[in-house]
């Protein structure tokens, strides 16, 4: 399908889902209200649309945009359907930092868990990226990457551990659970510049991942600068990681489903795959996080907790069918 | 003319194991240049290290007359299309996509144009559209060749190019390196096979634990000495009408 039409086409899907997000929610609004919503932003059924369940939207779109771009990317420069946008241990870095802000009491300050989770993530992303400047093998970052995970998990577990209150453990655990409850428009706004600057990274990247196809050698003599492609695209997919893990805590599945959705649609080029990904996690996050609102449940849904729920059974099945174009 | 590959003096060490000691050759336009040599000699390693892909710890190789590390990597492209001898490919493009990655320097039109041509020539024609990943072996190595003659570089280097390919295949493949060559390129090529190797090259170069061992025109370079101390074969090149052909058996 012609990359275009295919960009439009889910464009029109993700327009859709947020314009059903945005509409529905756990405060049934009749008919006329939504009139009064449309009419009047700052009446109480526009305050509910516009300033409570849009930004949600708008953040959920950020970071599921974010997670499916970074998972493409990530996809495409390790060589490998099962890389994710925490495989390089960007997310792990990035929790703790949240974990930490909220252990140490920072927390209370306004935008303070944001910053410290993307420290974190800035922080992984920097080691990384030294990495990939001078590694060429893909093994070689996904085993770093797996220890920069273990790592930054052991010190979440040790934060967890010397915790000096169970609400603050508890509040630690439900921000890692991953949601986009109670995000405003200046939420959004924090995570569009990080995020801004990882999809020109990422895009910029998009000639190397295809040239990649043909493995390392080849491509380090197909006259692209490849060592400073693998670095943005490194480097970019961790900026994407470390915003959306800011914005929204830890959310699985998104980045590593999102690829797999649209792959067959550009017949596998890692180049032509990275908008549609992007689309494509836009579109589930905003989905899960319709489900996680609708569903009625004592305590609302933690994002992360459906995404998990939802995309793993479809994951495996979507795996199941695709099984036949992963052989090497 | 500056020759397209001058190697002066290469020499890697992997550890204390010398990979390549004192490796020096010169590949002029127009010529087919065999390498050859026992499993494990050198000779994808002699290829790299002329290529600027493994770090040498002395020696100098030179693209057009110009050091490859000093090469950008645009100005190397233009200097060299390299055939590894790994045919996986990691994700299951279309052929002609493969093919095109060799003509980056085009703008996508120009180069999928082109992509097309060389999968023609390379018997191709029907793989155009297909995903490089549901081919078989032998359809996966036509379209990296065709990527390669895409590349319309000065030099080809080919790290065993007719590997696992029957036998017309291997044939046709040589016969269009050798057009390149008859087109002013300078071919190298990596072979086992080396009845084979006697018949398609101008030039062969054996190479035994890293070093250059013998080099000159087939029958020279693969001489009864040569045959027996490298390649552990009591033989010798037989002349028949399609060319020499070996005859041995193991010493």
């Amino acid at each position: 399908m012609n990359l275009l039409r295919l960009c439009l086409l889910m464009l029109l899907l993700l327009v859709g889902a947020a314009a059903l997000a945005v509409s529905l929610g756990e405060t049934p609004l009749s008919l006329a209200q939504y009139g009064q919503a449309l009419s009047h932003p700052a009446s109480p059924p526009g305050e509910v649309l516009w300033s409570i369940r849009a930004p949600r939207v708008a953040v959920a779109i950020l970071v599921g945009g974010a997670l499916g771009l970074s998972g493409a990317t990530m996809q495409g420069l390790l060589r490998n359907p099962l890389a994710d946008p925490g495989v390089l241990g960007v997310s792990a870095l990035s929790g703790l930092g949240a974990a930490v802000a909220i252990a140490s009491g920072l927390a209370a300050a306004p935008g303070a868990i944001e910053l410290s989770a993307l420290v974190g993530a800035l922080l992984a992303g920097g080691m990384v990226v030294a990495l990939a400047a001078r590694f060429r093998e893909p093994e070689t970052l996904i085993l770093f990457g797996v220890a920069l995970s273990a790592f930054g998990g052991a010190l979440t577990a040790l934060v967890f551990n010397l915790s000096p209150s169970p609400v603050a453990t508890a509040e630690i655990m439900a921000w890692l659970m991953g949601s986009v409850q109670n995000r405003d428009w200046i939420d959004a706004a924090r995570a569009l510049v990080p995020m801004a600057l990882g999809v020109v990274l990422c895009l910029r990247a998009g000639r190397g991942l295809r040239m990649l196809t043909l493995g390392e050698e080849a491509a380090r003599l197909s006259g692209l600068p490849m060592t400073r492609l693998r670095v943005f695209a490194v480097a970019g997919s961790a900026l994407l990681t470390g915003a959306a893990v800011a914005a929204a805590g830890v959310i699985g599945f998104v980045g590593l489903a999102a690829p797999h959705l649209v792959r067959a649609l550009v017949r596998d080029d890692p180049k032509r795959l990275l908008w549609p990904s992007a689309l494509a996690g836009a579109l589930l996050l905003v989905l899960a996080d319709l489900a996680a609102r609708l569903i009625p449940t004592e305590q609302e849904l933690k994002l992360g907790v459906v995404t998990a729920l939802f995309g793993a059974p479809a994951f495996a099945l979507l795996a199941w069918r695709a099984s036949r174009s992963w052989r090497s | 003319m500056s020759a397209p590959w001058t190697l002066i003096g290469l020499t890697a060490r992997h550890g204390r194991r010398a990979v390549l000691e004192q490796a020096s050759l010169t590949v002029a336009a127009g010529e087919v240049v065999g390498v050859v040599g026992p499993n494990g000699a050198g000779k994808t390693s002699l290829l790299r290290a002329g290529l600027g892909l493994l770090a040498l710890d002395a020696g100098e190789a030179r693209l057009s007359d110009r050091p490859v590390g000093a090469l950008a990597p645009e100005q190397r492209a233009r200097l060299v299309g390299y055939l590894p001898q790994d045919r996986r490919l990691a994700w299951n493009l279309p052929a002609r996509m493969v093919a095109a990655l060799g003509a980056n320097d085009l703008v996508e039109d120009a180069a999928d144009a082109l992509a097309l041509d060389c999968l023609a020539r390379v018997g191709g024609d029907a793989l155009a559209d297909r995903g490089v990943l549901d081919m078989s072996g032998g359809e996966r190595a036509r379209v990296l060749l065709a990527r390669l003659l895409a590349t319309r570089a000065p030099l080809l280097v080919a790290d065993e190019p007719v590997a696992g390919l029957d036998p017309d295949a291997q044939l046709l493949t040589l016969e269009l390196l050798r057009a390149e060559a008859d087109g002013g390129a300078a071919v190298v090529v990596t072979l086992h096979d080396l009845g084979l190797a006697a018949r398609a090259c101008d030039r062969i170069v054996v190479v035994d634990h890293g070093r250059i061992v013998a080099e000159g025109a087939p029958r020279e370079a693969l001489s009864r000495d040569v045959l027996g101390q490298v390649f552990r074969l009591d033989g010798r090149l037989v002349e028949t009408p399609a060319g020499p052909l070996l005859a041995a058996k193991r010493l």
